[in-house]
């Protein structure tokens, strides 16, 4: 019960947020939700499934293109966000048949490898992708369903709305499917793949689900952005972004729903704080890292629910 | 043709590059069992301890290549023994989480000491011009790194095949607990091996220090080069190493010339092929 509370409490004071924060404070809750839905599904790969993905910004950038491209062929608002999950939900079931044939390190090299591949494609494919220049332009277009609503979100404000009503029903969702059957048999095979085989558990489909359920996750994430930023560039697709969910998740907390939405925050918190004093706040990432992996392997969610850091 | 012919001797030249960077990562995966995502950042540290000695403190070249690798060798012990050794025991996933946290450590150390920009030092004077071959100029230097990179897999091959310390570390990397019950210090030699490929790396970066850009970046992508190297190989196999570096040094060199708009992409494309078809690598067992 103190749990529902709690997070009816955190989700009153988002709707609210616009009414007492400035502009910057609105943004950057933006980027904040994005990276939480981004590492969430991460997560249902890293933490439940037990596959440590290196290329996850491919599917963010291929929900971001996607978006980008439709929003500039057909300003609407929600075609383009929901053409941009269904096109990273696609690719992500594609390259899923091909990257479940591995665990352990040949799947982080094989993830590591497509995401690369993504990224090539959107940096020199000028025709398609705008090339380094990426594509700009892009509208925050109106909301809009035809001889129904036609809503503007061309202010910052309004646009967060959409962006928060898609993250709260996302990570509902997400709340409900780790928790099903679904979840369980997920941890069941990162615990145990032989065991999990043996009572008759399908580990490749159930695999190939995760990743793909991951996939749409950063498509989502990853087609909010455009209308954000009117712009998409390469630096979306490239490793070292696939590397900011695997940061947020580490940060938060591995083993628990939370823990990348937690982490997702912690993120950019430290970073807004360290860049006041630095410029080199990737340092102390870095050596955050360190500590995290040497003796809070749990993260931050496990060291206040008192569960226990190692796992 | 003689453009081809060329072309291939320039990427003969990328190619050893590639070789040095990749031979250190694989032998540590190959003993260890660790796959060191912060194996390009010593790479770059490497060039950047080389272009302070040479070319800001005017030391020997020759004096300024060894004492950067000494250097990155330090900097691997530390790695090794106040890090990596804790967790050895976890999952792969957990090895390349902490040597990840090395690649945002060195890359912005890196630009705290030299600055963000790029370096370009000038080259030793003895190998300053070129050789006409294939009708073409080509550059001394060049052929002094086809040299070097050929000179060092032959010496690894001899280290790894006629030595005693070579047959105890083959002896380790095929069965650590039978290694250590004949009376092998484990631990230690571990921390050697990890040395060792660190200055492997810092070889690679020191001596290209001269002819390539010296900027902060590097590391994060020589490690991608290395890894494909090492996949198309086969992770912990040295021969692999060997010949994937040649194909992938020769693929970029023709690929820039044939086809420059899908040249990355095809390198990746041959990556995710091989680790589909044959993920122990071509020279895998």
């Amino acid at each position: 019960m103190k749990k529902t509370l709690m997070v009816l409490i955190l989700i009153a004071i988002l709707i609210l947020l616009p009414l007492f924060a400035g502009k910057y404070v609105i943004y950057m809750t933006i980027h904040i939700l994005l990276l939480s839905l981004f590492s969430l599904g991460f997560n249902l790969l890293f933490g439940y499934t037990g596959l440590l993905s290196f290329g996850h910004a491919g599917f963010y950038a291929v929900g971001a293109y996607a978006c980008a491209k439709i929003l500039l062929a057909a300003p609407s608002l929600l075609v383009g966000i929901v053409g941009g999950v269904i096109f990273a939900g696609l690719v992500s079931l594609l390259l899923g048949l091909l990257c479940i044939r591995h665990t352990r390190i040949y799947f982080s090299m094989l993830t590591l490898c497509f995401g690369m591949m993504i990224f090539s494609l959107a940096w020199k494919w000028r025709d398609m992708t705008g090339g380094d220049d990426g594509l700009v332009g892009i509208p925050r277009a109106p909301l809009e369903i035809p001889g129904l609503l036609r809503i503007s979100v061309a202010a910052m404000e309004s646009y967060y709305y959409i962006v928060l009503v898609f993250s709260i029903l996302a990570i509902f969702i997400f709340y409900r499917l780790v928790k099903s059957p679904l979840g369980l048999t997920l941890q069941g095979i990162r615990d145990s793949e032989t065991r999990a085989a043996c009572v008759g558990i399908s580990v490749r489909n159930y695999r190939l689900i995760s990743f793909t359920i991951a996939g749409l996750y950063a498509g989502l994430a990853g087609a909010l952005l455009p209308p954000l930023e009117n712009t998409v560039t390469p630096p979306v697709a490239h490793w070292s972004h696939s590397a900011e969910p695997v940061l947020a998740t580490l940060l938060g907390g591995i083993y628990t729903f939370a823990g990348p939405i937690v982490g997702a925050f912690l993120f950019y918190i430290i970073k807004d704080i360290i860049v006041r004093f630095t410029e080199y706040w990737l340092i102390c990432l870095g050596v955050i890292v360190l500590v995290l992996v040497l003796g809070f392997r749990g993260g931050v969610v496990s060291i206040f629910s008192g569960k226990g850091g190692t796992g | 043709m003689e453009t081809l012919a060329f072309q291939g001797l320039v990427g003969l030249s990328l190619a050893m590059y590639l070789w040095l960077l990749s031979a250190g990562l694989t032998i540590v995966f190959g003993v260890l069992g660790v796959l060191n995502f912060a194996h390009g950042s010593l790479f770059m540290l490497g060039a950047y301890f080389a272009f302070t000695f040479y070319g800001l403190w005017g030391i020997n070249f020759w004096l300024a290549i060894i004492l950067s690798l000494s250097t990155v060798g330090i900097v691997g012990y530390l790695m090794e023994r106040f890090f990596l050794r804790h967790i050895y025991h976890l999952d792969h996933a957990y090895q390349l989480l902490l040597t990840f946290g090395f690649i945002l450590i060195f890359d912005d150390a890196v630009k705290m000491v030299w600055g963000g920009v790029a370096k370009i030092p000038a080259m030793p004077g003895f190998f300053e011009g070129t050789v006409p071959v294939f009708g073409r100029l080509f550059p001394i230097y060049n052929i002094f790194i086809i040299g070097s990179g050929l000179l060092v897999a032959l010496l690894l091959s001899m280290l790894f095949e006629k030595t005693w310390w070579g047959k105890i570390v083959r002896a380790s990397a095929s069965d650590r607990e039978m290694a250590s019950a004949i009376g092998v210090n484990i631990p230690t030699l571990f921390t050697g091996v990890f040395i060792f490929g660190a200055m492997l790396a810092a070889l690679g970066g020191a001596l290209g220090t001269p002819v390539r850009v010296v900027a902060p970046g590097i590391g994060a992508a020589m490690i991608i080069q290395a890894f494909i190297i090492t996949v198309i190989g086969g992770l912990g196999n040295l021969k692999g190493a060997f010949v994937g570096a040649m194909i992938v040094g020769i693929l970029s060199a023709y690929g820039i010339l044939l086809f420059p708009v899908f040249e990355l992409f095809l390198i990746f494309v041959i990556m995710a092929v091989v680790l589909m078809v044959k993920p122990q690598g071509l020279f895998g067992g």
